[in-house]
């Protein structure tokens, strides 16, 4: 089958690819492009391991087309951090304990920093319901949601407690 | 050497983990992640059928499709006897595990491999499967515990008996098995009794549900050499089973610890790496397989649903004096569900004179049954502790109170043979007592729940190796792969004994050729076992570190003391020396004796048993009959969190699980046994908005087999969750809720029954 040029910004930096057509942005991310930070958790839009930031907004990778990232400007979990400096949202998930086994944690980060993108101060309800679209089976959201209150705080410029 | 009195500084802290920052950043590299040169996409071919004869397959269309190097079927791999098999967690058989990887003969539930293909891509192996032929000849089946029980039911398997009973059956049955334990007499206590109190309860099936779906990336080389990558609970498991189900001896292959990304027992057996390594031999190639999510559903193990009846009789002062319990648990296609360990738990809370408890281990046409978190625990206890809050709410007494009365203490002989040394169960009510939320009063509509919950924990063998590198950095490495943090509790206890920082200490993974044999990690054994081994050899470290200080001083080596990850000499009188640190001995290694380093093994035992009490607040939507979690708190004996944030972590995390458990996992089938909810859309997890805050209290009472007095603390909390919320909804609605899940559209049906 005949494969797609396509031409994206993938973590600031341009980055051209060939990709069949039917091929996801998560299976062209993980298997042509090489960023395997995003994971497959379901294939089907509802665990949001594959998250990723697409023009501004969050979306599962399974459920984009590659042909779809043409112009697009894309952040994966690998564009997070600025170099080997880790983004707040990074640290606070260590300090925090917010992972345990780690593979749906590119998810959860790349959704927090899409939160806190569109809003910069969320009530522990609004952070619950944005980040609904992620599963996780290990933490019981708990250390989670604590690590995106003070991360988001921290922004801010406030202290917490 | 015991630290359970020292002051510790490194123990009880809270510092970032070894493996984080590759975790948060995309860099950690799970089994999915791992590629080969000239590597071939492996693909499953499974069963429509949830029972039917295999009469034949076709393959050649298959094999003619361009891109497909090998395909295999059952014929490819060894018909083995049957033979007990204690690689993984829970009663395991060879011979089962086999049949259970690539159908022989039959197929026994829908979603069970029957022939696999590796070709160049996905979408080639995908193409291929649909080429293979296979002709079925269609037989009854059976989905449920209780149909499967029955005498006219389909069976299974025409050469399993059921075991544990006299005389020997002579007739084939899809009991596999009857447990019994007994303690007193139970008939006569219940004579006694001035109330008794009798249930029926049911459980559904409920998958582990880990985020990250099988994977594994096989090589065999042409002189027989294996190499796989694998996501698992134990990389020492995935070699065994792969050398036993293939006819291969161990030293051919070498199996590297991937990242997982969760398995809660659910990846301490395989499905996978036979079949791609048949596949590797077969092509030439490497191998990649990686499940789909309905791939995880159809054919990897839940742990069992199940019915429980018990039977509670009590002393007008709340004193029980008889209990007795019946399970049936659903073992689905072939034997092992976690019967035992149901019949052990249920009751072990408590000091109860006269027990009758039974179990039946029972095949159905569904996948086989695989450990999850406590396995059999949960089940038992949602019976059990919704049948104490009935008997709590029939004396007229708090449920609190009827546990205190009744409370399992060091000293009591439980119905199945141990007795509790160093348990902490009192010490858990009396947190239950004094905390906030226990005594705060109850909003409106409110209702409140109590239940608690008992692990019985494992040691067994591990291995670990600390190594001082040349500049005097330390590293650590088990066979014990990290599914939640123990990298981070193995590194601090070896910083601790050696007096160096936790960021001093480097805590790996080692391969299967690397380190010696480890079993699984499960049974909330990681952080006791490993840890002891990891302690060990830190502590072997420290006395060859003071041999060294010792020859270079001239002393002898009683006149050294290690304090603050510093050699110095031990009072005035070994002399006046500078001390010497680890980066100074570790320079001199070459002049004092070579390379500094231990191994050490053990088989541990003293795993102390674990117990928790979790207190729930639920509100019930009486329109939708939705059940709102409005607060919850676990409170567990960890005996000592070694890093906390990671204790109270597997507490919260075991928690959502059970309130999953309780609320809305389930299987459904149709008519035709096949699973109708195969996804995360219809089978439905907790997510961040369905839960609270979870309150973890960690209660700390020693467990001294351990060096730093540790317990394992990964699977207690999912016990008490299911029966805490039913509890809660009596409190609520003054409806009992026997069924789990209790689902919105149960919970509208009780309240509408009850009008």
């Amino acid at each position: 089958m005949a494969k797609t040029y396509v031409s994206a910004t993938i973590n600031g930096e341009s980055s051209e690819f060939l990709c069949e057509t039917q091929q996801t942005l998560l299976d062209v991310l993980r298997d042509v492009v090489g960023l395997t930070g995003s994971k497959e958790g379901c294939a089907s839009g509802d665990c949001g391991a594959c998250s990723v930031i697409m023009d501004g907004r969050l979306v599962c990778s399974c459920l984009v087309l590659g042909v779809e990232a043409e112009g697009k400007t894309i952040t994966t979990i690998e564009g997070i951090a600025q170099g080997d400096h880790l983004h707040p949202i990074q640290q606070k998930f260590l300090e925090h304990a917010a992972l345990q086994c780690g593979f749906c944690t590119p998810g959860l980060i790349v959704a927090t920093k899409a939160l806190l993108d569109e809003n910069p101060n969320p009530t522990e309800t609004e952070a619950r319901y944005w980040l609904a679209g992620n599963l996780c089976r290990c933490t019981g959201y708990d250390k989670v949601i604590r690590a995106v209150m003070d991360v988001a705080a921290e922004m801010r410029g406030e202290t917490v407690g | 050497m015991n630290y359970i009195d020292s002051s510790l500084k490194v123990v009880g802290t809270r510092p970032i983990r070894p493996d984080g920052v590759d975790k948060v950043t995309g860099r950690a590299v799970f089994a999915a992640d791992t590629r080969a040169s000239g590597m071939l996409w492996g693909k499953i071919k499974r069963s429509p059928h949830a029972h039917a004869r295999i009469v034949s397959i076709d393959t050649s269309k298959a094999e003619a499709l361009p891109g497909v190097r090998a395909v295999v079927t059952s014929a490819d791999f060894p018909d083995i006897a049957s033979e007990e098999a204690f690689v993984g967690e829970g009663p395991m058989n060879f011979r089962d595990l086999s049949l259970n990887v690539m159908a022989r003969g039959k197929a026994l539930y829908e979603g069970h491999a029957i022939a696999a293909v590796a070709a160049s891509t996905q979408a080639i192996a995908d193409a291929a499967l649909e080429l293979i032929d296979v002709q079925y000849e269609v037989l009854p089946h059976v989905i449920e515990v209780e149909a499967a029980m029955a005498p006219d039911a389909p069976i299974l398997h025409d050469d399993l008996f059921t075991a544990g009973v006299t005389p020997a059956p002579t007739k084939p049955s899809n009991i596999a098995k009857v447990v019994t334990f007994k303690k007193g007499d139970a008939d006569a206590g219940f004579a006694e009794a001035d109330v008794i109190v009798e249930g029926r309860y049911t459980t559904q099936p409920v998958h582990q549900a880990y985020i990250e779906p099988h994977a594994c990336l096989v090589t065999y080389a042409p002189d027989g050499q294996i190499t796989i990558h694998a996501s698992s609970q134990g990389h020492f498991m995935i070699r065994a089973y792969t050398a036993k189900l293939l006819g291969l001896e161990m030293s051919n292959i070498r199996v590297n610890p991937a990242e997982i990304g969760g398995g809660f027992g659910g990846k301490t057996l395989i499905y996978l790496e036979p079949v791609a390594v048949a596949l590797s031999r077969k092509s030439g190639r490497s191998v990649k397989m990686q499940m789909t999510r309905e791939e995880v559903f159809r054919g990897s193990g839940p742990t069992s649903g199940a019915t429980i009846e018990v039977k509670l009789g009590a002393k007008k002062d709340g004193t029980i004096v008889a209990a007795k319990q019946v399970l049936k648990f659903q073992a689905g296609a072939f034997p092992g569900s976690p019967i035992g360990p149901g019949c052990m738990c249920g009751f072990a809370m408590y000091d109860l004179p006269n027990v009758d408890v039974v179990g039946y281990d029972v095949v159905s046409n569904r996948p086989k049954v695989a450990a999850y978190r406590a396995p059999g625990a949960p089940i038992t206890s949602f019976g059990v502790e919704s049948a104490m809050d009935e008997l709590a709410i029939k004396l007229g007494m708090d449920p609190l109170t009827l546990r205190e009365k009744n409370a399992a203490t060091n000293g009591t002989k439980t119905h199945y043979g141990p007795t509790h040394v160093n348990i902490g169960f009192t010490a858990v009510l009396a947190a239950v007592k004094s905390h906030p939320h226990w005594k705060s009063p109850l909003k409106e509509g409110h209702g409140r729940g109590l239940a608690t919950g008992f692990w019985f924990n494992i040691g067994g063998e591990s291995t670990a190796t600390v190594h001082v590198n040349e500049d005097g950095s330390i590293v650590a490495a088990t066979g014990s792969p990290d599914i939640g943090g123990s990298r981070a509790s193995i590194g601090m206890m070896v910083a601790e004994v050696l007096g160096v920082s936790a960021q001093h200490v480097r805590t790996v993974v080692a391969d299967t050729a690397s380190i010696g044999y480890t079993f699984v990690t499960g049974g909330s054994r990681v952080t006791f076992a490993t840890g002891m081994a990891a302690t060990q050899a830190a502590e072997k470290v420290v006395d060859e570190l003071k041999r060294r200080a010792a020859a270079t001083w001239d002393i002898p080596v009683e006149a050294v003391e290690w304090k603050d990850g510093m050699a110095y000499p031990a009072g005035s009188n070994a002399g006046a020396f500078e001390p010497l640190d680890l980066a100074s001995l570790a320079l001199k290694q070459a002049r004092t004796g070579g390379p500094i380093n231990a191994e050490v093994s053990v088989n541990a035992q003293g795993a102390g048993a674990g117990f928790g009490a979790h207190i729930c607040d639920v509100s019930v939507d009486k329109e939708t009959g939705h059940v709102k979690i409005e607060r919850y708190t676990a409170i567990q004996d960890v005996g000592k969190a070694i890093h906390p944030s990671y204790v109270e972590g597997q507490i919260q995390g075991g928690a959502a699980q059970g309130i999953g458990w309780a609320l809305n996992e389930e299987y459904i089938y149709n008519a035709k046994g096949q699973m109708e909810n195969a996804g995360f859309l219809d089978y439905r997890v907790p997510v961040a908005s369905d839960v609270p805050m979870i309150e973890a209290v960690l209660v700390e009472v020693p467990n001294p087999r351990h060096p730093f007095g540790a317990r394992g603390v990964g699977e207690v909390p999912i016990v008490p969750p299911m029966a805490a919320i039913a509890n809660a909804i009596r409190s609520a609605t003054g409806l009992r809720m026997p069924d789990l899940p209790m689902s919105p559209p149960k919970v509208r049906a009780a309240i509408d029954a009850a009008g």
